[in-house]
């Protein structure tokens, strides 16, 4: 049986003009570059990948923040355009990374969730109190920080503000960019907790972008690697973590440092030579850090491989090439 | 031996309108050549002070006291700024936490590599390339004499974070202090800085303070570690000790409040430490995690005791045997009846 995904992405491309100098013509850079998602209700896609391989710019897509330059999206087999924007902002909901920053710090925590209700004219006044309280309640917030103001909080406080204002509208894709990075680890825990529960008591469905590949292997479902502006694997969660096929993913997972005493810092033989995305690598984006690169490799761009485990793409998994 | 960093009994304290801020509260430890300390805790317990602290750059309005400081044997209460603008720039280096706040736009990277060497060491010009240019092919900078005509933005995080190591090590120092080396990196790069941080500590045989709040980091860099809370070191030992017994029970919170991949289960809570730190203004008595913990009583309020439980494993709770008995019960139960279902 196929269900209609709730999120569904297909070949977006976002495409930014740069100049690389001050006196230097701007040129292209695809930030993304024919990206293809698509997410169950109630999963979590974990997007992860280098600094600056586009996971971000994926996001603000997802959230209508950001034109595509070309590609299609669409929530619930509804296309994107169709649904409008305040729509979308009663569907799709951001958690961002600083809690600190995206609050404002001149408005009770009680208005603050309440804005949004506002903003969409949704329920009475008094109506709106009850909301917000039943939110705050749900995203472990005590009462009485209903009139007090973020300077107030504690960091693991505010960032639960930032939730339970995502959540006041009920979204039903909560997209979030690096939701914990920017927090100690106590707190962190307390927010995967918290995350981990909405997931399971309001049916939610998540975009998780993390660095911290130890909590994506804690609540993702399903796992996107992202690799200049590609996704160059994709599999189930459990899956990709006990066993990651792309050169890159394997790299990406031999680097995490579990706290086992003793073990050393690993190598995992990427050499330093860091792409532009300006001008990518020709060939697969990879090779000049790829143990396994061949002569294939240097020249001919890989295609998706799909299969039973999901996506990859690498000349490795093609019988058609010879690397 | 002497150690090459010797701390003992240093506070900081800032004033502030609310009262006196005792933000380092009496903390003792030593590091030896070649042997790495990582300072370990959460936000605000006090990690950047006390390295700044140690270089003497503490903010204006803060206080330092210690009953010593010693490096390389030498009291460095004792020195003036002049003296000790000069101990910072040779015999100890610091890497701070953002690359960008410690190097100044407005000059090339090569200016900026061999003003400190010239400056302290009185080195020739063409001395000090050549040295600034083996580092930066030390740091794994290819093309290094090209890049040292390059201004701090023409480069990516990974090679500022480069940049800046190989900065610290211009005029050999006999002590490293890295703040949150590679917070702001990803994995990939965050792993190749850390193995070249070891690589050259062997080389130069340094002794290196590392402060992160990252325990995955702290495990596989460390020989010793110190873990810090509210102005503290609340335990500290070799790192394999503290790893396979941590006792403190604010480090088992630290602990359990983590995810490890292949211990913690797909979907799986994570233990949490309820409440939140104190305020550190004015004077405190007592165990400072009491109002967090789980094994508190009332004399914790009252004393506070540092135990060595076994040589080279320090922990500062008043019940910090009996603490570690229950937990060697726990760990005995759970063995003998076998995994819980
Ligand atoms: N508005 C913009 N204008 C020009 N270039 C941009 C813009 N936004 C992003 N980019 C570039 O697009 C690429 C992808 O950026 P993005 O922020 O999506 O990366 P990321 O994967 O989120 O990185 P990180 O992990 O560091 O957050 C980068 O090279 C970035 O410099
Ligand atoms: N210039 C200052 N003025 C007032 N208070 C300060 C100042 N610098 C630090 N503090 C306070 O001193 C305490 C210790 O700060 P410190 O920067 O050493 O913490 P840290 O352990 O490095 O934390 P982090 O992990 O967030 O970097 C904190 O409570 C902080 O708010
Ligand atoms: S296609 Fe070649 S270079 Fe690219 S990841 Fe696969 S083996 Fe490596
Ligand atoms: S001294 Fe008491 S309150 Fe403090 S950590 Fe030990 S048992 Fe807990
Ligand atoms: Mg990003
Ligand atoms: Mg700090």
């Amino acid at each position: 049986m196929t269900t209609t995904p709730i999120l569904e992405a297909r070949d977006l491309f976002c495409t930014f003009q740069v100049r690389q100098g001050m006196f230097q013509p701007k040129r292209p850079l695809h930030a993304v570059n024919g990206v293809s998602l698509s997410i169950e209700k109630g999963g979590v896609l974990g997007l992860v990948g280098e600094s600056g391989c586009g996971k971000s710019t994926v996001a603000r897509m997802l959230l209508g923040l950001q034109e595509p330059t070309s590609g299609t999206l669409a929530i619930d087999g509804q296309p994107l355009q169709e649904i409008g924007r305040k729509e979308l902002a009663k569907r799709v909901q951001p958690i961002f990374q600083d809690p600190y920053s995206s609050l404002n710090p001149r408005k009770t925590i009680g208005s603050i969730i309440t804005l949004p209700l506002y903003i969409h004219k949704i329920g009475h006044e008094s109506d709106r109190r009850r909301k917000v309280e039943d939110i705050m309640d749900l995203c472990g917030l005590p009462k009485r920080a209903y009139d007090m103001y973020p300077s107030q909080l504690s960091g693991g406080q505010r960032q639960r503000v930032a939730i339970a204002r995502a959540l006041v509208m009920r979204p039903e894709i909560v997209i979030c960019d690096e939701p914990t990075s920017a927090l100690d680890v106590s707190v962190q825990a307390q927010i995967l907790n918290l995350l981990l529960d909405l997931r399971r008591e309001l049916g939610l469905t998540y975009v998780l972008i993390s660095h911290n590949l130890a909590v994506v292997e804690l609540i993702a479902s399903k796992v996107s690697v992202m690799y200049l502006g590609r996704i160059v694997e994709e599999a189930q969660g459990q899956d990709f973590f006990r066993d990651p096929r792309h050169p890159y993913s394997q790299a990406l997972l031999a680097s995490v440092l579990t706290p086992e005493a003793g073990l050393g810092v690993p190598d995992a033989q990427l050499g330093s030579t860091f792409p532009n995305p300006i001008d990518p690598p020709p060939g697969c984006t990879f090779h000049p850090r790829c143990a396994h690169a061949g002569d294939a490799c240097r020249t001919i761009r890989p295609s998706q491989i799909r299969d039973s485990r999901g996506l990859v793409e690498c000349h490795l998994f093609d019988d058609a090439v010879a690397v | 031996m002497t150690p090459t960093i010797k701390v003992e009994n240093l506070r900081v304290s800032i004033p502030l309108a609310a009262g006196v801020l005792h933000a380092v509260r009496g903390i003792s430890f030593e590091v030896a050549k070649g042997e790495t300390l990582c300072l370990v805790g959460e936000s605000g317990c006090g990690k950047s002070l006390t390295s700044l602290a140690l270089m003497d750059l503490l903010p204006s309005r803060a206080k330092r006291e210690a009953d010593r400081i010693e490096l390389d044997g030498a009291d460095l209460l004792k020195l003036g700024e002049r003296d000790m603008a000069k101990v910072r720039g040779s015999t100890m280096a610091m890497i701070f936490q953002e690359p960008m706040t410690s190097l100044n736009p407005a000059y090339t990277i090569g200016n900026q590599l061999e003003e400190g060497i010239r400056l302290h060491k009185g080195v020739s010009a063409s001395e000090a390339r050549e040295r600034a240019v083996y580092l930066l092919e030390k740091v794994g900078i290819t093309g290094a004499s090209s890049r040292l005509g390059q201004y701090p933005h023409q480069l990516s995080g990974g090679l500022r974070q480069r940049v800046m190591i190989a900065m610290a090590l211009m005029c050999g120092p006999d002590l490293l202090i890295c703040d949150e080396p590679t917070t702001a990196l990803d994995v990939t790069i965050q792993a190749q800085i850390l193995h070249l941080l070891k690589d050259l500590q062997r080389e130069f045989d340094m002794a290196v303070i590392l402060i992160t709040h990252d325990l995955g980091i702290v495990a596989r860099v460390a020989d010793r570690v110190a873990v810090m809370y509210a102005g503290e070191i609340i335990e500290s030992g070799d790192v394999d000790e503290i790893f396979s017994r941590p006792t403190h029970p604010y480090t088992q919170g630290l602990m359990n409040c983590i995810p490890v991949p292949g211990k913690t289960a797909y979907g799986e809570r994570l233990g949490t430490i309820p409440g939140i730190v104190p305020s550190m203004i004015g004077e405190m008595t007592g165990c400072a995690f009491a109002n967090r913990c789980a094994y508190a009583e009332d004399i914790c309020l009252k004393t506070l005791t540092t135990r060595e439980l076994v040589p080279n494993h320090a922990v500062r709770c008043v019940r910090a045997e009996e603490v570690a008995a229950l937990n060697a019960g726990l760990d005995t139960a759970t063995a003998s009846a076998g995994s819980p279902a």
